[in-house]
């Protein structure tokens, strides 16, 4: 077994400390709470030499994605990471980077939208980029970031997928939050994320190769469906990448973890932070003799439809947490999971809960109610619910 | 059974050092073994302003990620913040430690708190020992001795361990005295 070391760090920390072990060729980064712990890291471990990773200080996240978008079409591994209205001003160039197929790795700290003005922790700022072509992972603990985002470098940069990926933890709750977490040795990690084998690099001047160029109704179309396919490769990749991890960590990790689920009737979906303290509650009800599990949303896209079919299926009920809205329509999970069930053999009876906006708390009374609301067979398909709200 | 936690809630102001102290807690507890989580809450990021931190303990893996509202210990770092809203969530088995010059009389009577308090002159020991307010390290023995969840020598070895490089030994001597001094000269009445 390989010698490990525990210490007590903060979901920033291990975000940091994953990207000093991985020493891309090129971060550039706008700091924006509370993202900015990693970035002043990051800095640091440059500013001292500990990594040789050309650190650019951009004047803003629409540049940040830019130069990353440029360093990573030369033929670099670049990263960068941010937060809430910092990812909104990126968008543009976020869904550039996924149609350039460029295996950029992002660590987000989940934060609300504005407005009004908020820092805290919600999924909508993730959320708003769920179809610009990135692969979303969901991170639980300060382990979870450290692991994904090692994993997520593999993912983005294998042959099969080259699609770049956001590893989301949530603001403040992770990212300023102090938990042990077990670090591999630095050459372990090296060894693992290996080397970036470039494609196409516009440094590689023998082979001039050009990037984003006008593509009309001609050709647009069928890179796009590349994309697709590329995204579907993940399913094929993935598994390897994660055995693989486990190998040198110990860690077994999935599309999504399933939590006392076997013989449960009544499950409860998730992403993020909120998972921990389901698992509390699962462990309390099913003391008391309740048949209630979890089933954990580690990758959001490209979404697991065939895992969640295949654990969903047959259950009293499923009840869906959501910690952003979608103004007019379901909440994004819970549409989602809807939508994965339709084909299944017995369809559960489906809950809808919205939580936790602009960093609301979620403690284990709430999500108690949410379980027995579905125990008592309470749930109305479509109808909306919300979790710690004044009304 | 879920994990029983053990919780701490600290009021400070911000820049005095409580998400540091709770940080400095959550590691010596790491240390002996057992499971720990520091987190702050943020409102508005301004020096002086009334903030909160939080721990939370256990023997077991603590997966739980909400707040803390119901702590077994409640810590005030600035005197000026006592009042009935720092105890609340607080049940009169629980213990509330105070950074202060004022008797107990006077924090039962700002609080109306009837559980055990425990007082003790921080920041002063903090001045004379190590020349500046900052009263982190002497909060840091007054809590392992109110509590026990942590030794004394497990407490020095861990302000050793945060200081041996960054500081003077001299200073480091300063600091393991002030964090002596609060495991010795804590009072606690209730």
């Amino acid at each position: 077994m390989i010698k490990t070391h525990r210490e007590a760090i903060t979901g920033a920390q291990a975000a940091a400390y994953a990207m000093k072990q991985i020493e891309p060729d090129v971060v550039a980064a706008y700091p924006i709470t509370p993202q900015t712990p990693i970035v002043e890291y990051f800095a640091k471990y440059v500013a001292d030499g500990v990594v040789r990773t050309e650190m650019i200080p951009v004047e803003s996240e629409h540049s940040a994605m830019s130069a990353v978008v440029g360093a990573a079409a030369a033929g670099a591994r670049a990263m960068t990471a941010t937060s809430a209205n910092g990812l909104a001003l990126m968008h543009e160039i976020v869904y550039i980077a996924a149609s350039m197929r460029l295996p950029v790795v992002m660590p987000v700290v989940n934060r609300a939208l504005s407005g009004p003005i908020n820092i805290h922790c919600d999924h909508s700022d993730t959320m708003a980029e769920r179809d610009s072509g990135w692969i979303q992972l969901f991170c639980e603990d300060s382990q979870e970031v450290y692991d994904l985002i090692l994993m997520a470098v593999r993912l983005a940069e294998h042959e099969q997928v080259r699609l770049p990926v956001m590893v989301n933890q949530d603001g403040f709750i992770i990212s300023h939050g102090v938990e042990p977490v077990e670090l591999l040795p630095d050459d372990v990690v090296k060894k693992f994320v290996g080397e970036l084998k470039p494609l196409y690099p516009l440094l590689d001047t023998e082979h001039p190769v050009t990037y984003g160029p006008l593509d009309l109704y001609d050709y647009y179309f069928e890179h796009k469906r590349q994309q697709i396919e590329a995204m579907k490769n993940v399913f094929k990749v993935f598994p390897s990448i994660i055995e693989e991890f486990y190998q040198i960590s110990g860690r077994k990790y999935n599309f999504v973890e399933p939590y006392k689920i076997d013989d449960a009737q009544y499950v409860m979906v998730a992403l993020g932070s909120t998972n921990g303290t389901i698992k509390y509650v699962v462990d309390k009800l099913r003391e008391q003799g309740k048949k209630v599990g979890l089933l954990k949303i580690w990758m959001f896209r490209p979404f697991p439809k065939a895992e969640i079919q295949r654990l969903l299926t047959g259950r009293k009920a499923v009840v869906i947490l959501d910690r952003s809205a979608s103004f007019g329509a379901e909440a994004p999970l819970y549409e989602a999971i809807k939508s994965s069930l339709y084909d299944v053999a017995s369809r559960p009876l489906l809950g809808s809960f919205v939580y936790g906006l602009g960093g609301r708390d979620i403690n284990p009374e709430l999500i108690e109610f949410a379980f027995e609301k579905a125990m008592k067979h309470e749930l109305v398909t479509d109808q909306e619910l919300y979790l710690g709200l004044r009304e | 059974m879920p994990a029983k936690y053990y919780e701490i809630r600290w009021h400070s102001r911000a820049g005095q050092g409580a998400k540091s102290a709770s940080q400095l807690f959550a590691e010596a507890i790491l240390d002996m073994g057992k499971y720990a989580q520091a987190f702050p809450e943020y409102g508005a990021e301004r020096s002086g302003a009334p903030m909160r931190a939080f721990n939370r303990i256990s023997d077991e893996k603590i997966t739980v990620h909400s707040s803390v509202e119901n702590p077994n210990v409640v810590v005030v770092i600035d005197d000026t913040l006592l009042s009935p809203a720092v105890v609340e969530g607080l049940d009169e088995k629980g213990v509330l430690i105070v950074n202060t010059a004022h008797p107990i009389e006077f924090i039962r009577k700002k609080t109306g708190f009837n559980g055990k308090i425990c007082t003790i002159k921080a920041t002063d020991i903090a001045l004379e020992e190590i020349k500046r307010g900052i009263p982190n390290t002497v909060m840091l023995g007054t809590i392992a001795r109110v509590t026990g969840l942590i030794t004394l020598e497990a407490a020095e070895q861990k302000v050793r361990g945060m200081f041996e490089k960054k500081l003077s030994a001299e200073m480091l001597q300063a600091n393991m005295r002030a964090l002596r001094r609060g495991y010795e000269e804590v009072s606690c009445s209730g």
